[in-house]
């Protein structure tokens, strides 16, 4: 009798214990309220939910090699997960995840995001910001007649080599045109540039709309400067020393051109180009930007503090930096050294603008976005806060689940499960009648301790995982089917029903125990193997086995020890 | 009592042959078929590409989007009716698309989804899922689920040998081998599309398929105590005619769920269910008339000495048994 009492008190522990582990309960967490997040505390079962459940978006990314090899990739890409995480608080986004995986790979997980893309660039961003002088000493006019045979040469081989070459255009430019050369690079995402005339401004066509300042362009001195391959294609402008207009239509050609490391090469010392991010309308052509810098730049985005997007009534979008104060006493001394030079804000090697310096510049600026909207400021400012990336990256791996299609799925789960649950009942108790009935309640049990080992474990719940937790139902009760076949067999041989009840749940324990741990280490090799929708599901079926070998073994039983006791027709007839 | 098959004394074994020309010419036509349609049906998730899935507001034309595609330079795609009339995937799996994504997985994506934009307006369809998956990812995820499928049958084999004697885990072996073809034969001839879920099923397939041979072998080694004077083959078909109740009311219940699944779980899990539902029918086939008459062929070659039962670690004393054997 006091065995019957311990062994109901532990099932109603347990009970209690899953019941607990399963309530909705308050969790602090950031929530969208009004457009914006704030950090609140929210009622909910704290079962996590998949991205294939919830919506969201899955990143995978690896280090960009085509640039150049990186050694020490580990610690490289722990350095850029602090990055890479600062940038998603930032983003708002509920419960992110960034993770290395092995040795070389970052996972990034943001449930709930609505504007993928946006994340992507934001997350994927080298965001590395230089300050560069740019060139007063015509060394690019002066190098034409070394550069022009290099040029002729490179451009003259196979254009399949050429075009296809590695991806050196900064992230936002997408895949070039291949096959031919003279192929006119066009973005989706161009805006058309404004009119030229007397104010230059011009539209950016990156996708992130970053545009630059510049200063009065004199249509009438555009010209170009030689007759080589290289120099007829770079046009002189207007006021700002070292730089360049070259023609839309030889950008793709010159970007190939530059990009080979033999042209780069014969670059005179101490100075490198660098494309601006707009395009200009001058004299009702379309123009790129090329600057001539000093290779060597007088402040980087290291020194960088702390940075604010902000709207100007006469400047419009733009974003306010500070730096800190060893930064801020270098710049000054740097900046005080080229009062009347043109400084270069160069971001991921792109120009952004170059403002003439008035004044010393201490230890807060601007970089001015012109045409850009405030969200390009504010996803601006977000990057130079959280700091460039060490090493470059690249997503080799994406997966974008709209929240609506995660609600489908659980529904859609439901209900199988639902369907699934009434067929095993009609089952079990037309079949076992009293006995199936208690089957029937066991697994009810063995579903609840299911969903509390998920969720007492901090598993994610997947469209697979549901799926699995549908099928453990099915086969967990395959442990009462052995133990009630073995019972009705020894009520055959005649035993007494104490004593064949016994039998039954000795006997069938072998085979039970057998059958469950094949499946659990099956599950264990797939945890080891899946990722993640798989990885829910390997989960759930081992949760599922370990509850139902619990389930069908020590609480039916205790059924079974409960009814035997009060009925006293059970000791005549089984009802199984 | 309500029984089904009960105290039957079927022989089973008698149909071995017939049974073995039915499962060699199943797999020889599943294997048969790559000639004729090609290999199999591997996710992106395997080959590298892009997968969106959306949702038109008005049932569009496929040959509209295939030449929209066509035109944006993203040639071979697959187009599938995914569910209702107004829901389609696009598939871009060729090997340029795959080595496009090298640089940045997400650009096949963007580019269809311009693409169609451009064409249908951006009102007319909805992007419900994408999925774009690099080069060098697929690659590890093959690599990945094959190494699962070995390992998983291997370590449960391990187990096996060591709970039963070694000639039932050697049939229990080939038996599992025997599963692994005739699943890979179904989804073929099914055409279903082979991703890691699907992984995941003939994972569970095979382990549901053990589970059947151990109850009809445990039931074998229990028999065999009985030291009756019988040969090896009786007690076999005595212990498939003993489980049969069992292995009936197991198969409906997880048939029950499977079905369950097939109908109401939606698309993406539909391959999955399918595999789930051919795996019950494979559970029972294999255990009576794979693994079976496996045991009898390896007992024929390496026979037993007669008077030894068979191994079973930690046995309690059977005081009851031979209370009802000398009744």
């Amino acid at each position: 009798m006091s065995n019957l009492k311990y062994r109901f008190l532990l099932i109603a522990a347990l009970l209690a214990a899953s019941v607990w582990a399963l309530f909705p309960r308050t969790v602090v967490e950031r929530v969208k309220r009004n457009g914006v997040f704030v950090t609140d505390t929210v009622r909910r079962v704290p079962l996590k939910r998949g991205l294939d459940l919830q919506g969201g978006m899955h990143l995978t990314l690896e280090v960009d090699e085509a640039k150049g090899a990186v050694q020490n990739k580990g610690e490289a890409l722990d350095r850029a997960i602090r990055v890479v995480r600062n940038r998603i608080d930032e983003l708002g986004v509920a419960e992110p995840i960034v993770q290395k995986v092995g040795d070389d790979r970052i996972i990034v997980e943001l449930p709930g995001v609505d504007d993928p893309e946006r994340a992507q660039a934001v997350v994927e961003r080298a965001a590395f910001l230089e300050f560069q002088i740019t060139d007063e000493s015509q060394a690019l006019e002066r190098s034409f007649a070394r550069l022009d045979p290099i040029a002729a040469r490179i451009l003259g081989r196979a254009p399949a080599a050429a075009a296809l070459g590695a991806a050196a255009a900064p992230a936002g430019d997408t895949a070039r045109t291949p096959g031919g050369l003279g192929g006119l690079l066009t973005t989706a995402k161009d805006s058309a540039a404004r009119a030229g005339g007397d104010s230059a401004k011009a539209v950016g066509d990156t996708g992130r709309k970053l545009a630059a300042d510049s200063p009065k362009a004199d249509t009438a001195a555009i010209k170009p400067v030689q007759k080589g391959v290289f120099s007829s294609a770079v046009q002189q402008g207007g006021g700002v020393p070292g730089q360049y207009f070259v023609a839309e239509k030889d950008y793709a050609r010159l970007a190939t051109l530059l990009d080979s490391a033999e042209f780069q090469a014969a670059m005179p010392p101490g100075k490198v180009l660098r494309w601006g991010v707009d395009t200009v309308t001058l004299g009702g052509n379309l123009y790129r930007t090329l600057y001539v810098l000093d290779s060597r730049p007088i402040m980087t985005g290291e020194r960088l503090q702390d940075a604010k997007p902000q709207t100007d009534p006469t400047e419009g979008n733009l974003v306010q930096f500070s730096l800190d104060r060893e930064g801020g006493r270098r710049f000054r001394s740097e900046t005080a050294k080229h009062i009347g030079d043109f400084m270069a804000v160069v971001l991921d090697e792109r120009v952004i603008t170059a403002p003439r310096i008035q004044s010393a510049i201490g230890s807060s600026g601007q970089i001015t976005l012109g045409g850009g909207t405030l969200q390009d400021a504010q996803d601006l400012a977000i990057v130079l806060r959280a700091g460039a990336l060490p090493v470059p990256l690249k997503v080799s791996e994406t997966r974008e689940i709209g929240a609506s299609l995660g609600q489908d799925s659980i529904q859609k789960g439901i209900t199988a499960m639902a369907i699934a649950v009434l067929l095993i009942v009609v089952i079990m108790v037309g079949y076992y009648k009293f006995s199936g009935f208690l089957a029937v309640a066991a697994l009810t049990l063995n579903l609840v301790f299911t969903l509390a080992i998920l969720a007492g474990f901090n598993a994610t719940l997947t469209l697979p995982g549901l799926a699995g937790l549908v099928l453990t139902l099915g086969i967990a009760v395959d442990a009462n089917v052995l133990i009630f076949e073995r019972i009705r067999e020894e009520l055959d041989r005649g035993k007494q029903v104490r004593l064949a009840v016994d039998e039954g749940f000795r006997h069938a324990m072998s085979a039970i125990v057998d059958t469950s741990v094949a499946t659990i280490l099956s599950g264990a090799v797939l945890y080891q193997y899946g990722t993640g929708p798989v990885r829910g599901f390997a989960v759930t079926l081992v949760a599922g086995i370990a509850a139902s070998l619990f389930a069908a073994i020590f609480v039916t039983r205790t059924f079974f020890l409960l009814w035997l006791q009060r009925s006293p027709r059970t000791q005549t007839a089984l009802s199984i | 009592m309500l029984r089904i098959f009960h105290n039957t004394a079927f022989d089973f074994i008698k149909w071995w042959r017939t049974a073995a020309i039915a499962t060699i010419a199943f797999i020889v036509l599943g294997l048969g078929s790559f000639a004729v349609t090609g290999g199999i049906n591997y996710s992106i998730e395997f080959t590298g590409g892009t997968l969106q899935q959306l949702q038109f507001q008005q049932p569009p034309d496929v040959g509209r989007i295939r030449t929209t595609l066509d035109a944006a330079g993203i040639k071979g795609a697959e187009i599938q009716q995914y569910g209702g009339p107004t829901e389609f995937t696009v598939r871009a799996q060729d090997a340029a698309q795959v080595r496009e994504q090298g640089a940045n997985a997400a650009s096949v994506g963007r580019r269809i989804e311009g693409a169609l934009t451009q064409a249908f307006g951006a009102n007319a369809f909805r992007v419900v899922r994408t999925e774009a998956v690099g080069p060098r990812v697929g690659a590890e995820l093959r690599r990945g689920a094959i190494i699962a499928v070995l390992l998983g049958s291997l370590i449960t084999l391990i187990y096996l040998a060591v709970r039963f004697e070694w000639r039932f885990g050697l049939a229990a072996v080939l038996a599992t081998g025997h599963d692994i073809f005739v699943t890979l034969a179904f989804i073929k001839l099914m055409h279903l599309e082979v991703s890691l879920t699907i992984v995941a099923a003939i994972l569970t397939l095979l382990g549901y398929s053990m589970n059947d041979t151990i109850i009809i072998f445990d039931r074998v080694r229990e028999d065999l105590r009985q030291k009756r004077k019988e040969p090896l083959r009786a007690t076999l078909n005595r212990a498939i005619n003993e489980t049969l109740p069992r292995s009936i009311l197991t198969h409906a219940t997880t048939l029950a769920a499977t079905l369950a699944l097939l109908f109401f779980a939606g698309e993406v899990i539909r391959p999955f269910a399918w595999v789930m539902a051919f795996g019950v029918i494979v559970a029972t086939f294999s255990s009576v008339y794979v693994a079976g008459p496996l045991l009898l062929w390896i007992e024929r070659k390496w026979p037993r000495r007669i008077d030894a039962a068979p191994s079973r670690p930690a046995a309690r004393p059977r005081v009851e048994d031979e209370a009802v054997v000398a009744r």
